[in-house]
């Protein structure tokens, strides 16, 4: 069951320069932990010390906000886009 | 043949055709012929007297036809042939040298001289006269929109210069809002360039954003967005935003009542977490896109054409090349838009950000 995990540019440093991983986990919170082994320090970037997502990041599972689904227990297919987008303020 | 533009006010006697085809050498032959098919057609254009009616503008090849010579205009084979109303209602006509301007506007059935006098009588308010700022007022302004408010403190400087386009070497040193307002005179002389050279803040926020019609946002910090975002929610005004980090660029429409940047993100980042544009750099054309898309966006909302990016987030990738879309809904718990608003008022945005106040950089 591969996903596609878009990673926005600031995180990039933390997954070696990619735009895109994939995972085998079943949900986003599984997705998250998958990339977070494979690169250490990806999690502490998403989520603050109480363990929740930081909430001037969205996560989407193809269009729609997690927030509006199962939030980070928001199941995830083959083929499912998961895109992280952080807030970004240039102009 | 000779081919007829015909104005929108028109079209119920030619079948609904924006264009067509018609004979003759003069402009009185080329009004019987269509007056043969289409019945009605002369009588709208022409006077007892026989000369066309002076609410009527005739242009032929894009050059208007003089009072003096009037029906009499010799037509020529594969001339062009524009017939411009008045519009009904008392407005101004437009000028001939606006015509020629906004021809290209006026020919489109979907704009015509209707929506071309919607965009003059606009008024649209952009904060920040710098990346998302200026491609957004040179087409805003190009497009004929009547009124132009820009809201910057910033004197040009020369790292400006690889993105902020409405600024040039000559204006390093000078306030931004008055090489702007050069600029757009220089662009379109129909606009009215009105500069508010304050830094926008909780105390002249609701006044300022009072007057225009609709906001575009250009603006380069966190403070900046949720001050210009909750004062459009109070407001009621469309919020039109864009944003944009290296070679990233996302762009909505905020309308009253459909969400705000507040239902989007929640919250800020802690200050320091993400880099301005002159820490972490920023491709120069980036925001040359996001400020068009930002354009086409209000001038799509002043004549109610097209689908708005009302309810989708619009994600740009300029080394992929690669647009997508996420959905954007209304969160019913949003503080300020949401079915029971804690935030009626506005407040403290640099607090909010969690700047120090000495730090804060609005506008």
């Amino acid at each position: 069951m591969a996903v596609s995990v878009r990673i926005p540019p600031i995180l990039r440093e933390t997954t070696g320069g990619e735009r895109a991983v994939e995972s085998d986990a079943p949900t986003v919170a599984a997705v998250l932990a998958d990339i977070d082994q494979r690169h250490p320090g990806f999690h502490d970037r998403l989520f603050s010390d109480d363990g929740e997502l930081r909430r001037f990041v969205n996560i989407y599972v193809n269009d729609e906000d997690i927030r509006y689904l199962d939030q980070l227990d928001t199941p995830v297919q083959d083929g499912d886009t998961v895109s992280i987008l952080p807030a970004v303020a240039g102009g | 043949m000779v081919a007829v533009y015909v104005p929108t006010s028109l079209r119920r006697l030619t079948d609904g055709q924006a264009k067509v085809e018609a004979q003759g050498a003069t402009l009185a032959a080329v009004l019987d012929d269509l007056e043969g098919r289409f019945p009605g057609f002369r009588q709208a254009l022409v006077a007892d007297d026989g000369e066309l009616h002076r609410f009527v503008n005739v242009f032929v090849n894009q050059q208007e036809v003089g009072d003096a010579v009037g029906v009499a205009t010799p037509i020529g084979q594969a001339d062009e042939v524009a017939f411009i109303p008045a519009i009904a209602g008392g407005a101004t006509p437009f000028t001939p040298v606006q015509v020629q301007r906004y021809s290209r506007h006026l020919i489109l059935p979907e704009i015509g001289p209707r929506g071309q006098r919607k965009l003059l009588n606009a008024k649209v308010l952009l904060i920040g006269a710098g990346g998302l700022g200026s491609p957004a007022a040179l087409y805003l302004a190009a497009a004929g929109v009547g009124t132009l408010g820009l809201i910057d403190f910033d004197e040009v400087d020369l790292t400006n210069l690889h993105r902020q386009i409405l600024h040039g070497h000559k204006d390093i040193g000078r306030h931004k809002l008055d090489s702007a307002r050069d600029r757009l005179a220089d662009v379109n002389p129909d606009v009215q360039v009105v500069p508010h050279s304050v830094a926008l803040s909780s105390e002249n926020a609701l006044e300022i954003i009072g007057q225009y019609d609709i906001v575009v946002n250009g603006c380069d910090n966190f403070p900046t967005r949720y001050l210009t975002n909750d004062a459009c929610v109070l407001l009621k005004k469309p919020l039109v935003d864009g944003s944009i980090f290296k070679f990233d660029g996302q762009a909505t429409v905020f309308l009253p009542g459909q969400g705000c940047y507040r239902c989007l993100f929640p919250a800020p980042p802690p200050p320091g977490s993400v880099p301005s544009c002159a820490e972490g750099g920023v491709l120069g054309v980036l925001p040359g896109i996001i400020g068009c898309i930002q354009a086409i966006e209000t001038i799509k909302l002043i004549l109610g054409l097209g689908e708005s990016l009302a309810g989708r987030l619009l994600l740009f990738d300029a080394l992929a090349m690669e647009f997508r879309e996420v959905k954007l809904r209304r969160d019913p718990e949003c503080p300020v838009c949401g079915d029971n608003p804690t935030i009626t008022e506005l407040i403290d945005y640099v607090e909010f950000c969690g700047l120090p106040r000495e730090s804060a950089l609005i506008g």
